[in-house]
């Protein structure tokens, strides 16, 4: 076990350690979430003048809660990336020579991104904060959004560094970061559910990420809802993905 | 790699001409001189163009995701974002109709992706200091060089207006106005490939173009595109998208679909296209004598 914690430290550390030293990594991470910030809730906050749009907080609110668990999303895409990169390089393939316990590698993997995430929500938090959001959630149900928040950015860590160790190569982003782009732009991102209708209305019902973000949505309103569906989902997902990323890194083991 | 491989053929026919004109002119005689035929410019973007359109439909990955990504943000804004109608003042056609016009400027901002690129892989690859030993004229260069993100353009502007058309969106201008819709696009996309072009002149690398993307991507979320200027409530919000000339792009095209024929829309659309198209033209030709001088 000793071994294990070594290794994710040390892959952690290099991960959050290349992104803060290198603003090309860092920067996309950053900026992207406060351009869907500042897009959805400034350019679209006419839409909280629909009729039946009853989402107390407000249209910036109710934006912050789907750019946060976007974020969060799109901060383990970003390690998927990194993975591809390291692959490019020839680095991981030092590392999975070096390392005594290989399976901290997607731990470290893992934990960089989660931290370089909590830096993108500190930073999206603000803006959006000073944009005017009104919280009406309280402590607890805000340490909740952070943990559907950890939640997401840990299965979405764990799919893309599966996807980056099958293929092993940077050009596997754009099947890293599509289909995460695709399950969360299927939810109900733009009016509640409710106010969807057509073939959207009943992709977004059965899509899990919907229930993150009703249950986001829900607890930053302090009236909370599918908050454990959400949190029950995230959990099977992680077991899903620590399968399917122990399987790559099985792969990359296997390609040498 | 590719890139050598995918400029023979080009070239070659290219050096055919040369070489008959070559032949040609010894046959003449010895005492004569020899005189070199150059391939005239239009020889010499053929050779380039050609080049440039193989080495992008060898490259399917390039073709299929800038397609494929602007029709799937389409199809799911188009639904999602239904309930803007409901706002007071929303032109009285379908969402799906309203959006219509951004697949075509998301697809222009691949083609300036791809074309910047391309010439930034040639830079890279030193095929561009080969072809600078050549007596190819650097504007018949550039102009080559677009020629793969001018086809790429036709082939997606014609594809978003057909899955448009197939999922209900009636052109309010009709055939008439959809042919303007095609040329329109095609132009903005020519715009965008010169500023993708300027970009890879000026940086050089492929990285620095990819870099841009963001941020052109960013223009388009910074404009008209989810709903028309007068009903924006942000006021700063409106007044970067009344500053933003990609509202007016997206409104020009716009206006052939769900208004019918909107002069004033059409010539701040065709107007700021234009001026895309030559400024960025200009700056990339300017960009590409100091590449050549410095090779």
């Amino acid at each position: 076990m000793r071994r294990f914690f070594f290794v994710a430290r040390g892959v952690a550390w290099r991960s959050v350690h290349n992104a803060l030293a290198n603003p090309a990594i860092l920067l996309p991470s950053l900026i992207f979430p406060l351009f869907f910030l500042a897009a959805f809730a400034g350019g679209l906050s006419r839409i909280g003048d629909v009729p039946n749009f009853d989402y107390k907080p407000g249209y910036t609110a109710f934006q912050y809660a789907f750019v946060f668990l976007q974020s969060a999303a799109f901060g383990g895409v970003f390690t998927g990336f990194a993975i591809a990169r390291d692959f490019d390089s020839g680095f991981a393939r030092r590392l999975l020579l070096t390392a005594p316990r290989r399976s901290g590698i997607i731990a470290g993997y893992a934990l960089g991104a989660l931290v370089r995430w909590l830096l993108t929500a500190i930073v999206i938090t603000i803006a959006a904060l000073i944009a005017g959001m009104d919280v009406a959630g309280n402590g607890i149900e805000l340490v909740g959004i952070v943990g559907l928040g950890i939640g997401m950015n840990l299965v979405a860590a764990l799919w893309a560094c599966g996807v980056a160790m099958f293929l092993r190569t940077e050009q596997a982003g754009a099947l890293i970061q599509m289909p995460v782009f695709i399950v969360l732009f299927l939810a109900p991102v733009y009016v509640p559910l409710k106010l969807l209708s057509g073939w959207i209305h009943s992709v977004a019902r059965f899509n899990p990420a919907t229930a993150a973000l009703e249950a986001a949505r829900g607890l930053l309103a302090g009236s909370p809802v599918k908050v454990l569906l959400a949190f029950g989902l995230l959990v099977a997902g992680t077991a899903v993905f620590s399968v399917w990323a122990r399987r790559g890194l099985a792969s990359a083991e296997r390609a040498g | 790699m590719s890139s050598s491989a995918g400029a023979q053929p080009a070239l070659a026919g290219a050096g055919g001409s040369a070489g008959a004109g070559f032949a040609g002119a010894g046959s003449g005689g010895a005492g004569s001189g020899l005189r070199l035929a150059e391939p005239s410019l239009f020889q010499q973007v053929a050779a380039i163009a050609r080049r440039s359109v193989m080495r992008t439909f060898r490259q399917r990955a390039l073709l299929v995701f800038p397609l494929v990504f602007p029709l799937i943000l389409f199809a799911i804004n188009g639904s999602a974002l239904s309930a803007a109608r409901k706002i007071h003042g929303f032109p009285d056609v379908s969402y799906r109709d309203f959006a219509l016009a951004v697949p075509f400027i998301q697809g222009a901002l691949f083609v300036a992706v791809s074309a910047g690129t391309d010439l930034a892989r040639d830079i890279q690859s030193g095929f561009f200091d080969r072809l600078a030993l050549t007596p190819l004229r650097g504007s018949a260069l550039l102009a080559g060089q677009l020629g793969g993100a001018v086809v790429v353009a036709c082939v997606q502007s014609l594809v978003y207006l057909l899955v448009g058309i197939a999922t209900g969106v009636g052109i309010a201008s009709g055939f008439g106005g959809a042919l303007v819709l095609l040329a329109l696009s095609i132009l903005i996309a020519f715009g965008f490939a010169g500023l993708g072009a300027l970009i890879a002149l000026r940086l050089g690398t492929g990285e620095a173009v990819q870099g841009f993307f963001p941020l052109l991507f960013v223009t388009v979320f910074l404009s008209s595109s989810s709903l028309p200027r007068n009903l924006i409530k942000t006021d700063w919000f409106k007044e970067v998208a009344t500053y933003n000339p990609v509202s007016y792009l997206i409104e020009g095209i716009r206006s052939l679909i769900i208004t019918g024929w909107d002069g004033q829309a059409l010539a701040l659309g065709f107007g700021f296209a234009l001026a895309l198209s030559v400024l960025t033209l200009s700056f990339a030709g300017a960009a590409m004598k100091n590449r050549l001088v410095r090779t």
